[in-house]
């Protein structure tokens, strides 16, 4: 177990440390400069700027520098906002993207598996119907389209909702519902096909011939097996519901994170980039890592240590 | 000796995309106390659905028992109640399935699936629980049980699960045991030493057995009667010598021919060719008729006589009416 956790994270900062060179250098590929947009600036003024943020020198230099700042997570000050350092933004961003994106995951999953279950156990009923449309549905509208509408509609028409920010708990059931109702489609749909399979396993059947209730047998014997491919996917999820967030913080005026990284981008703000995007990625691996663990702690047939056995 | 079990004109019909399938068609017979039935027949024959059917396992729909009745120590278990007939599996009367690397579920400890039923249908501590089924690992032959119970299946050959699958059949004590072939996933030497252990158990437990099997080698040395079955009913029931030595049907006689046996060494095995009928639209007459080498022009047309030789021995075949043994006679 050690050695397989210790290997994960050798390759884990492997790939960090790809994604930060991959983001260097595409981000310095990208024509223009923190400076030639702001007219006025004269050009001694632009060259003591570039002089100071080091983009006067080579660009392997700056490669070296930018990657101190990587292994000391310390990317300095943005360049936009010299007040703030990056991990100011980010410490402030931060907080809210994470409760956003938990609070879409965590109802995605449980209403994905609650439909799903249901939606298996009254396999072609109606309810199985309703739920599957529904599914179908949520999974082909992207979250931009039914935040918009969601807006329109609750916020607009009838008003009962708030439009934007990140305020109150009323605040946040539109942006949740925007951002969870895709992932939530997905785990619906995969916890249904998964659970009608496991269903006609014969170790259920084995659990029937035991006289077991019905609901033991669902819930001890076939959910932990049907959630399986569930958890698999869960990696896949996060990262949409990550990337997610930034549209849904955009519309919603959500001062997340997602808000800084999209106008770092557009303002070539290169520490705030470098920044944000270690940061994003580092928490990506991380859960993945997470998720494949849990994965080990739910099937006893997958082995993250070599012991036991025959 | 006490009838336990007593299955009158048992139908059992699944309605499918193509059709009402008549899986079991009229299927008698009894199972007296400490006993072990065997039937036997072809795959498809409508084994299985018969021991489903014993237990209300069924799938429903599509399944359905469409006539007949099942008594149990005097209550017909097709009329339970659902919650009813809980209380019966697992207690009364176990079920064994085929495949052991199956029948268990992967991700629970032996320990937990051993105990979970005993859990449910008495009153007992986890403790007195792990202890028991403890005791039934020792009689069914798992070394260290106190350590096995920790592991998953995985951890387990397949000989070594079918016997914890059979220590989870027995751990309420049942009076009858449903085993659906329960050798035929293993290997031979693995098959042999289950039988074995059958044996024992029903000489240490007195329990009742029904054993499935479409390999009539198997139930040889097991089997106190044979009941043959053939294209959803059985066609002969014998004590296991009357089968064996007397088999009155041409389909047990050509079973018994496609077998390899000990006492008949060089005979050469003749597997009975053609395929059985389709149980969609089953024939009116005998449904053998196609395969038979012996059959008549009556046979085709006309359900067979039944006829009881002895006590025990009974047949459905037109051969045994009078007059064909007249003919055969001349
Ligand atoms: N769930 C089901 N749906 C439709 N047909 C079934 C079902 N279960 C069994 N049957 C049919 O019933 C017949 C008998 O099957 P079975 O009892 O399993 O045979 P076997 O003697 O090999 O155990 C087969 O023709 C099979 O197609
Ligand atoms: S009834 Fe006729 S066809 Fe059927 S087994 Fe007897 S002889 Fe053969
Ligand atoms: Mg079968």
């Amino acid at each position: 177990m050690v050695k397989y956790i210790t290997k994960r994270l050798v390759l884990m900062i492997l790939t960090i440390f790809i994604i930060a060179s991959l983001t260097f250098f595409l981000m310095h590929a990208i024509p223009g400069s923190p400076f030639n947009e702001e007219r006025g600036t004269n050009e001694t003024v632009q060259a003591n700027l570039e002089e100071h943020y080091h983009l006067d020198e080579p660009l392997l230099v700056q490669y070296f520098i930018y990657m101190k700042s990587v292994v000391t997570f310390d990317f300095g000050p943005s360049i936009k906002q010299p007040t703030e350092t990056v991990n100011d933004l980010l410490g402030r961003g931060f907080p809210i993207s994470a409760e956003l994106g938990i609070i879409s995951i965590v109802v995605a999953v449980i209403s994905g598996i609650i439909l799903g279950v249901f939606a298996a156990l009254r396999h072609n009923g109606i309810i199985d119907y309703m739920a599957m449309a529904f599914a179908v549905l949520g999974i082909s509208i992207p979250n931009f389209v039914l935040a918009t509408l969601l807006i329109q509609k609750f916020a607009v028409d009838w008003d009962v909702l708030p439009a934007a920010t990140w305020s109150s708990p009323m605040h946040m059931i539109l942006p949740t519902i925007a951002l969870a109702t895709g992932p939530m489609a997905i785990i619906a749909r995969l916890t249904r096909s998964s659970m009608i399979e496991t269903l006609t396993q014969d170790y259920i059947k084995t659990a029937h011939a035991k006289g077991l209730k019905p609901w033991k047998i669902v819930i001890k014997h076939a959910l932990k097996n049907a959630l399986m491919p569930v958890v698999t996917i869960m990696g896949t999820l996060l990262a949409g519901v990550l990337t997610g967030t930034f549209v849904i913080e955009k519309i919603f005026a959500i001062p997340g994170m997602g808000k800084y990284f999209v106008e770092s981008i557009n303002q070539r703000d290169y520490p705030v980039i470098m920044g944000t995007t270690v940061f994003y990625s580092a928490f990506l691996i991380g859960m993945l890592f997470l998720v494949d663990i849990a994965y080990g702690l739910l099937d006893p047939r997958i082995k993250l240590h070599k012991e036991g056995g025959e | 000796m006490e009838k336990i079990l007593e299955v009158n004109d048992l139908h059992v019909s699944f309605q499918t995309y193509g059709g009402e399938v008549k899986a079991v068609r009229g299927v008698s017979f009894d199972l007296h106390k400490g006993e072990t039935l065997a039937i036997v027949g072809e795959s498809g024959c409508g084994k299985s659905v018969t021991a489903n059917s014993i237990m209300k396992l069924i799938p429903s729909p599509p399944g359905k028992i469409a006539n007949g009745s099942i008594y149990f120590k005097g209550r017909d278990l097709t009329r339970l109640s659902e919650k009813a007939i809980r209380d019966i599996r697992g207690v009364d009367i176990s079920m064994i399935f085929q495949d052991p690397m199956t029948a268990l579920n992967p991700t629970l400890t032996i320990g937990n699936q051993l105990t979970e039923g005993i859990k449910q249908h008495q009153n007992i501590t986890s403790k007195e629980a792990k202890t028991k089924a403890i005791d039934m690992l020792n009689l069914v032959g798992i070394p260290n049980p106190e350590e096995r119970m920790k592991q998953y299946p995985h951890q387990f050959s397949g000989g070594m699960r079918q016997r914890i699958v059979i220590a989870m059949a027995l751990i309420c004590e049942p009076e009858l045991l449903i085993a659906d072939e329960p050798t035929t996933a293993l290997d031979v030497t693995i098959q042999a030493q289950i039988l074995q252990l059958f044996n024992k158990i029903q000489q240490e437990t007195g329990v009742s057995i029904i054993l499935i099997t479409h390999d009539l080698g198997v139930v040889a040395k097991i089997a106190d009667r044979i009941a043959v079955m053939y294209a959803g009913k059985v066609i002969e029931v014998g004590t296991r010598k009357e089968i064996f030595y007397t088999p009155q049907h041409p389909y047990t006689q050509g079973l018994l021919n496609s077998v390899p046996r000990l006492d008949k060494r060089k005979e050469k095995l003749v597997p009975i060719d053609g395929t059985p009928p389709d149980l969609f639209a089953p024939p009116q007459g005998c449904p053998f008729t196609a395969r038979c080498p012996k059959a008549m022009e009556v046979c085709g047309k006309v359900y067979p006589i039944h006829s009881e030789l002895s006590n025990t021995h009974e047949v459905d075949c037109w051969l045994q009416d009078e007059r064909a043994k007249q003919h055969i006679a001349t």
